[in-house]
């Protein structure tokens, strides 16, 4: 029996940008391995070069050093069976709904209605059923991302990437779209990589967080989530959870990141 | 409901407009051949009427023909610059460069090169609407979130699909916007050229009455030339609604709570 290759797998991934006579290093060597079916969050401030990290392994980015293979494949251009979802849905105003998720079927060239019932099925999951025909502008920002999440997933694809996808919410929604996010994945167990500026958000989500620090971007430390799921409202009471979430903010403290009251 | 009220109040800030013409002549004795009244222009109008609808056909002709071709050139040469670095390179920085130029100042040139007929007439319409078109196309397909391309990048689309589902959507309001100052300019563009040389036309018909201080025709002929302007720049509303009745300036405001 061969082992099915790693989702994601990184060694000595940088990326260094250059303006004019600056360089900036916005990520220094990177070694990162993802398997088949795991979710990982990564957590870390602005400029951590997380999202940076995100676009090389999609190969919107080409790396400085270093390499990169999503599901063992080494990454030359555009991975193209992967999901995307960023922070805002970028939605296309001028289509409803459902041909917003569909979209993702015409650009590939399939056959629509191969994947329509699928669509309206993966919506109605996500409580859009009432709302295929609305256009994106009569939606909350909710829902817009719920559909940005469905056009990601409609093509099955094995990799789901996701940059602060809740980023833009209030904070009930964005406790909410967590819930359904985790009820979605359990469904599907796909490999997940999830970036986040909430230490939370990370601890509740994955199973594992791997933990950035800023100037130049790296890995400060990889931690395992161990709290069973489903991880509902509860999850935050879970010692596991109050722990971990405990030993990231130390992470932060120690590197100068977050700082104690400083008595103002 | 509110939709009828509005037309109505638009009708009535017209209808005010001439009012206050009418009555200021007559009050203030203002002299005939320097402001003749409303009623005045449209009864020479009336009386005049050939005259004035046969130049209108040629004027029209140069301004929709100019206009049809600027829109022809304009868009193509836009999708160039801004999908072709070597072109951006290239033509952008000329096009831009000859934006800046008063292409009125033209004009004369054009009547050694084409004459006095048509084709200087068509060309300067051509010439005065190109650049708004061409400006503000580039804007839009510019104007793109880098996010949205992303996306469309890990679905690994090729160029053509990609353009006609997403990029082109995209630019439509900007097109639009542009198109609709092309709409405007044209109509003076058509009459300028006029002024410069001609033997017909509304721009020709303009300088006769001026000339013979018929006031109240230059009136009449100002007026059907703006009602043909209107008429193109209507002509292309109508178009954008239906091109993009998804886009925000479309939006019936009628939903929208009204100011009290």
């Amino acid at each position: 029996m061969s082992a099915a290759p790693a989702a994601i797998i990184a060694r000595g991934l940088a990326k260094s940008f250059q303006r004019r006579t600056v360089t900036t290093t916005a990520l220094a060597s990177i070694d990162l391995s993802v398997a088949q079916g795991e979710f990982v969050a990564i957590v870390g401030p602005s400029g951590c070069g997380k999202s940076t990290l995100l676009r090389l392994i999609a190969g919107l980015l080409r790396p400085s050093a270093g390499e990169v293979a999503t599901n063992g494949h080494a990454v030359t251009r555009p991975v193209t069976d992967i999901g995307i979802v960023f922070q805002n849905p970028v939605l296309l105003d001028w289509r409803t709904v459902l041909d917003n998720v569909l979209v993702q079927i015409e650009l590939r060239g399939l056959r629509i209605a191969d994947y329509r019932e699928q669509a309206v099925a993966l919506l109605r999951a996500v409580g859009l059923g009432e709302f295929l025909a609305s256009l994106p502008r009569e939606l909350s920002g909710g829902m817009r991302q719920r559909t940005s999440i469905v056009r990601a997933l409609i093509h099955d694809p094995p990799l789901l990437i996701m940059d602060e996808p809740f980023g833009a919410l209030d904070a009930l929604t964005r406790e909410q779209m967590r819930i359904d996010l985790e009820a979605l994945w359990l469904r599907t167990r796909k490999t997940v990589l999830f970036v986040t500026h909430s230490i939370d958000e990370a601890v509740l989500l994955a199973d594992r967080v791997v933990v950035m620090s800023p100037r130049p971007g790296r890995i400060e430390q990889i931690i395992d989530v161990d709290l069973p799921r489903p991880r509902g409202i509860e999850a935050r009471q879970a010692a596991v959870f109050v722990e971990t979430a405990q030993r990231i903010t130390q992470i932060f403290l120690a590197r100068g990141i977050l700082h104690q009251s400083r008595g103002l | 409901m509110r939709g009828l009220i509005r037309r109505w109040r638009t009708v009535f800030g017209f209808l005010l407009l001439f009012l206050l013409w009418e009555v200021g002549v007559h009050v203030f004795g203002v002299r005939e051949y320097i402001l003749p009244p409303p009623s005045q222009v449209v009864r020479a109008l009336v009386k005049n009427w050939q005259p004035v609808a046969a130049s209108a056909g040629i004027t029209a002709l140069e301004i929709v023909a100019g206009y049809a071709l600027a829109i022809a050139v304009s868009i193509p040469l836009a999708v160039g610059i801004a999908f072709s670095r070597a072109m951006e390179e290239t033509v952008y920085p000329v096009v831009v460069f000859l934006q800046i130029v008063p292409k009125i100042a033209v004009a004369p040139l054009f009547i050694i090169w084409f004459g006095f007929g048509f084709t200087p007439k068509l060309l300067l319409v051509f010439l005065l609407s190109f650049f708004p078109i061409v400006i503000a196309s580039i804007a839009g397909f510019r104007a793109i979130d880098p996010e949205i391309m992303d996306f469309v990048q890990t679905t690994g689309a090729c160029g053509l699909r990609a353009f006609a589902k997403v990029r082109l959507p995209y630019a439509l309001p900007e097109i639009f916007t542009g198109l609709k100052v092309g709409a405007a300019i044209s109509a003076t563009a058509a009459v300028v050229a006029e002024f410069v040389a001609s033997d017909r036309g509304l721009g020709y018909l303009l300088l006769q009455y001026n000339g013979d201080l018929n006031t109240q025709m230059v009136f009449a002929t100002v007026m059907v030339l703006g009602a043909i302007g209107l008429a193109v720049y209507f002509a292309v509303e109508l178009l954008e609604r239906l091109a993009i009745p998804w886009h925000a300036s479309q939006i019936d405001r009628q939903d929208e709570p009204g100011l009290v």
